[in-house]
């Protein structure tokens, strides 16, 4: 630098500085814009991408993980994975497949353990507590139990066995004399650890273990069921309730 | 501020090749090392260190964390458990002792591939290209945090490329080579010096807690300084040994610059030995009498 530089008049250096200011400053807001992108985007997780044992609603684990893969380290298993860049799970972030390796549901829980920031909430001590995702029966037009086979592989390999999955006995309508075992997901017990997936006899699965969010209904706060009701008060809700006339084929009009 | 074709040739001359780049290779050491700490376990299954740069676990008792990783997780909601403070709190720690931005020079993976870009840069002798300012990167670093912020996201782990060179090294490369073909490309042709000089929010943020580092460059020798000019040349940030060499404003004889990254790599280059690592309060000077002193060698016309 000459002289004549370093001792230019002072407004020219503010206004040079200012402009200089301005224009990292807009760069970096529109790098900030492109940032704002990714992040929306990496909030929609696909649905055979299953979060580890612990792992709160997406948007809170996305806050907490710090991608630093100490619990893909202590999985005993190949069950854990980082994800990497140019998969379609935020980079960095571990997920299991459970089509591919599911979770064998360790009771020391190794993963959580070894999460440092609490993503994977220490707060689960018990497996069975652990909620990855919900098994959903997703095609009944091929599922063999449904076709009258007791294929029944979904039902014996569930860990939480005879809870999580129980096999519903109806009658089977097609043939007229046989039964069908329908095997039937209880979220209650379910822990969404993929094993039922996995094992599905099927090319692809029937039973397919999906996030939480995307499998579970949520009836409206404004229902009572009225049986429950009943059961804790011991005597139902609504007093003299109005007898209306059955109708009844051939007794119309009574 | 032509610099020669082959900064450090003077040096070379003068020390021999291995001690003209004895910090160069130190780093690369350095760099590699920590890599390779992560590496052991998976392939030998002896877990030395667990995780990786953004939070680790040593000998299952020391927890290391990268502390703006979990600055950004505290502004997008989470509240962090103790072992992370504790691992954030003792990163913070040593780097106000040896200086924040030895992070860069001597951990950082991706100093690796855009030190060689640079050196490509000048043996091609590409010039040109786009100028960022130095504080561009202090904005990005608003920025991530602003996003994190609002978006309730770790937001800059999405791209940054230092943890995912080491995700990629330690948990599988995926398209993360594309990324570090890309910084790489940038630096060579788009921009000199471009992502760790300029841009990256780590660096901005890691050079905060070592603003009063002890460990600093001194210059006890700038007096015998001839302007080769060959520490500017190979200097990242070469803004920040002016007016320590120069004795700017009485400037003590140390670069107290936050953004100085510790590399060394001026002390490696310069064939008079005006540099070298010290305290930042050790404000002596040596005069070229001084016994120890080497001689002065040939300057390269």
């Amino acid at each position: 630098m000459t002289d004549t530089e370093t001792h230019k008049p002072r407004s020219q250096d503010r206004r040079r500085f200012l402009a200089q200011a301005a224009r990292s400053a807009c760069g970096a807001g529109i790098a900030g814009l492109g940032l704002m992108f990714l992040a929306k985007q990496a909030q929609s997780l696909p649905a055979t991408a299953l979060r580890p044992p612990g792992a709160g609603a997406e948007p809170d684990f996305l806050a907490a993980c710090v991608r630093c893969g100490l619990c893909v380290n202590d999985c005993p298993y190949p069950t854990l994975k980082l994800a990497t860049l140019g998969e379609n799970v935020p980079v960095g972030t571990p997920y299991f497949v459970a089509r591919d390796v599911p979770c064998e549901m360790c009771d020391d829980i190794p993963c959580v353990a070894a999460c440092p920031t609490g993503a994977l909430d220490k707060q689960l001590t018990n497996i069975n507590d652990a909620r990855m995702g919900l098994a959903v029966v997703v095609d009944e037009e091929t599922c063999l139990n449904f076709l009258g086979l007791r294929c029944d592989v979904c039902y014996r390999v569930c860990p939480v066995i005879g809870k999580a999955i129980t096999l519903v006995r109806e009658a089977n309508l097609r043939t007229g004399k046989h039964a069908r075992f329908i095997p039937t997901v209880h979220s209650e017990h379910c822990t969404g650890c993929g094993k039922c997936e996995r094992s599905c006899v099927l090319e692809e699965s029937a039973i397919k273990v999906l996030p939480g969010a995307l499998a579970k209904g949520a009836i409206g706060e404004h229902y009572r069921l009225g049986w429950k009701e009943k059961e804790s008060r011991g005597e139902s809700l609504i007093k003299g309730i109005i007898d209306l006339p059955d109708r009844l084929p051939g007794r119309i009009g009574k | 501020m032509s610099a020669k074709e082959f900064p450090g040739r003077d040096a070379v001359q003068a020390k021999g090749w291995l001690h003209a780049h004895k910090w160069l290779l130190a780093r690369r050491a350095a760099q590699l090392g920590f890599l390779a700490l992560f590496l052991i376990g998976p392939l030998t299954g002896f877990w030395l260190v667990k995780g990786n740069i953004s939070s680790s676990l040593t000998l299952d008792i020391l927890p290391l964390s990268d502390p703006l990783i979990h600055l950004q997780s505290w502004l997008a909601g989470h509240v962090p458990e103790t072992t992370v403070i504790t691992g954030a709190l003792i990163v913070l720690a040593a780097y106000a002792l040896i200086g924040g931005r030895m992070y860069c020079s001597w951990v950082c993976p991706v100093n690796i591939i855009t030190d060689a870009a640079h050196w490509l840069r000048h043996r091609l002798d590409i010039r040109g290209g786009i100028k960022f300012h130095r504080s561009t990167r202090y904005w990005i670093l608003a920025a991530v945090l602003v996003v994190s912020a609002i978006g309730g996201v770790v937001a800059w782990e999405l791209i940054n490329p230092v943890t995912v060179v080491y995700r990629a090294v330690v948990f599988g490369v995926g398209a993360a080579w594309l990324m570090m073909l890309a910084l790489f490309l940038f630096d060579l042709v788009i921009a000199e010096r471009g992502w760790c000089s300029h841009l990256c929010p780590v660096g901005a943020f890691y050079s905060l807690p070592g603003a009063f580092s002890i460990l600093r460059v001194r210059v006890p020798r700038r007096a015998a300084c001839n302007n080769c000019m060959d520490c500017f040349a190979v200097c990242p940030e070469s803004h920040v040994i002016t007016p320590a060499l120069r004795s700017e404003d009485g400037h003590k004889p140390v670069i107290s610059e936050p953004n100085c990254t510790n590399c060394g790599r001026c002390i490696d280059v310069c064939s008079l030995d005006v540099f070298e690592f010290g305290s930042r309060f050790d404000s002596r000077e040596k005069t070229q009498d001084e016994p120890g002193e080497p001689p002065v060698l040939h300057n390269a016309a």
